[in-house]
């Protein structure tokens, strides 16, 4: 299959360059140890607050924070590739016979393999903190997770093929990406909300998948919310990939 | 065998504006015959880029037919890719990787396997001398040793078509002459070459053949030789002593002199072909019993080409 040896060279080369830059590697590793170390203590005073779900304070905000690993893991891919087009290799790998669909799904995958490798750090980190979670609970939210980063990447490339210029990438999906996050109750749960704040954060795609990460670190597999949240972003994700992948094919670099 | 490497009819490309739409490329008919080197020129916003992202398959034209390296690049723009290489004006080789690890992915995008891969890019090192950076990352070469690694990249899958976007901009004149002799080793081993540029020496001096576009249309296509010839003429300048006007009386009648003036001391004499017009003359003038003094030869330049057909001198209008 053509496509999957294409996705698999552009993956190699894109996987190449990130492991080649230990800063990267470096940041990648201590970011989720920051969260931990900084942000969760907070939240032990203010979990037998009422309204704040069971299953102590690290299983609620672990899943929380995947989820938003995953969402801004992946916003800021455009960056290097619109360093990319200025320096013409679009345009080169664009005139080869590649795959257009490899060009985009092969850098995704260094993506979502970055993404998931800090997410089984954050996880595992978190373990003597107090967190608790199943073997096949583990995969199935890190699947969750591979799933928002796919989705965020394919429309952050699409969105850096479209603008084309860093200063008008990063506020877009800074912008756009701040509401989605404070929307979808990563931070603290939605059931602390108002209801005029749960009404809007029901249209958001995220807050499925925010629980159905906690669901499933509430040992609670069998929600149906867990099933609900990875479709949605199953559907989402295919959705984005086939509108980068056409961003890729056109790109007038 | 294919008798042309590249041949369009109507290449058309529209953009649209705000509220207005804009025909870059109106109507191109071109054709570069299979091994020459082919010159495309002109000024900017002349439809020169614009021809060049669609022949290459960057950008899907808007109408128009166009056979490019014997597929038909609407129908098929894979296989037109398969079969030729491009370098852009930026080059396209990535600053954080070595130049060798490029050339083997280069090769592998066109289905090499691992190995074969390899063996071409050391290959296509040895052939443009970069052994000493080939292992070393890209931020760290020479203007030189960067152009010749990007044109290293389009030969990766040896092209029988091979487009270079104005390949020695920015080069300093000894990088600039070692682009120039690659290109007539390409030439040697039967590539073709479609080049755009703003030098008109070199258009001169690398190309069998040249077109000119000004807005979104040839504006003329031939040999550098035949443009020139067509535009203006040789300028033969001649000194006699004596009976000035007496040499033009008797020059000016002879069919291969298209107009003869005189300036100051000197007639200047507009001819088709100078090389076989000054012996000619000297015979004229000698069994006239009139003697020559002085006597030149001047060549039309490529620029007097361009200025005569765009109205623009090249020099003016590069960036």
């Amino acid at each position: 299959m053509k496509v999957l040896r294409d996705t698999w060279l552009v993956f190699g080369r894109y996987w190449g360059l990130f492991i080649g830059n230990p800063v990267w590697v470096a940041i990648g590793v201590v970011q989720p140890l920051l969260y931990l170390l900084l942000f969760a203590p907070l939240l032990k005073s203010i979990s037998h607050t009422p309204g704040f779900p069971s299953g102590g304070a690290y299983n609620v905000f672990v899943p929380g924070l995947l989820v938003q690993l995953g969402m801004f893991g992946a916003a800021g891919v455009g960056f290097s590739l619109i360093a990319e087009l200025r320096m013409g290799v679009i345009e080169r790998l664009r005139v080869t016979p590649v795959s257009r669909l490899a060009l985009l799904l092969g850098r995704a995958l260094r993506d979502i393999l970055s993404i998931v490798v800090q997410s089984l750090i954050l996880i595992l980190l978190a373990l003597p903190f107090g967190l608790s979670i199943h073997p096949i609970g583990v995969v199935v939210v890190l699947a969750l997770i591979a799933l928002i980063g796919l989705l965020t990447a394919s429309i952050a490339y699409a969105v850096a093929l479209w603008l084309r210029s860093e200063d008008s990438y990063a506020p877009l999906i800074f912008t756009a990406s701040l509401p989605i996050l404070l929307l979808s109750g990563v931070l603290l749960p939605l059931g602390l909300a108002p209801q005029w704040l749960r009404t809007i954060a029901a249209a958001n795609p995220l807050s499925y998948a925010v629980d159905a990460a906690r669901a499933v670190f509430n040992d609670d597999l069998g929600n149906p919310s867990v099933v609900k949240g990875v479709a949605i972003m199953a559907v989402l994700s295919i959705i984005a990939v086939f509108v980068g992948a056409r961003a890729f094919g056109r790109a007038v670099a | 065998m294919e008798a042309n490497a590249i041949q369009t009819t109507g290449l058309r490309r529209v953009f649209k504006m705000r509220n207005r739409t804009v025909e870059a490329v109106a109507g191109v008919d071109l054709t570069v015959r299979q091994g020459e080197i082919f010159g495309f020129l002109g000024p900017n916003g002349a439809g020169k880029t614009t021809t060049l992202r669609m022949l290459t398959t960057l950008l899907s034209p808007s109408g128009g037919t166009a056979m490019v390296a014997g597929c038909d690049l609407l129908k098929e723009p894979d296989r037109v890719r398969e079969r030729i290489g491009y370098v852009g004006q930026a080059g396209g080789a990535d600053r954080e990787i070595k130049g060798r690890t490029e050339l083997v992915f280069q090769g592998r995008l066109y289905g090499m396997s691992l190995a074969a891969a390899r063996n071409r890019a050391a290959e296509l090192i040895d052939m443009l001398e970069l052994e000493a950076c080939a292992d070393r990352k890209v931020t760290t070469y020479s203007g030189g040793q960067k152009r010749r690694l990007d044109i290293g990249l389009g030969l990766a899958h040896n092209p029988q078509l091979l487009f270079l976007d104005e390949p020695t901009t920015g080069l300093d004149p000894q990088s600039r002459a070692r682009v120039w002799d690659e290109v007539r080793r390409m030439h040697d081993r039967g590539t073709t070459v479609f080049l755009t540029t703003h030098y008109l020496d070199e258009a001169d001096a690398l190309c069998d053949r040249i077109a000119i576009i000004d807005q979104g249309k040839i504006v003329a296509e031939g040999t550098p030789e035949e443009l020139k010839r067509e535009v203006a003429g040789d300028l033969v300048t001649l000194s006699v002593m004596g009976d000035q006007q007496g040499a033009i009386d008797l020059l000016k009648g002879q069919p291969f002199v298209r107009e003869a003036t005189t300036d100051g001391g000197f007639v200047r004499l507009y001819v088709d072909r100078g090389e076989t017009a000054m012996p000619t003359i000297l015979r004229l003038l000698d069994s006239a019993g009139m003697r020559l003094m002085t006597i030149g030869l001047q060549r039309p330049s490529l620029d007097d080409v361009f200025l005569r057909k765009t109205g623009r001198s090249l020099r003016e209008t590069a960036a």
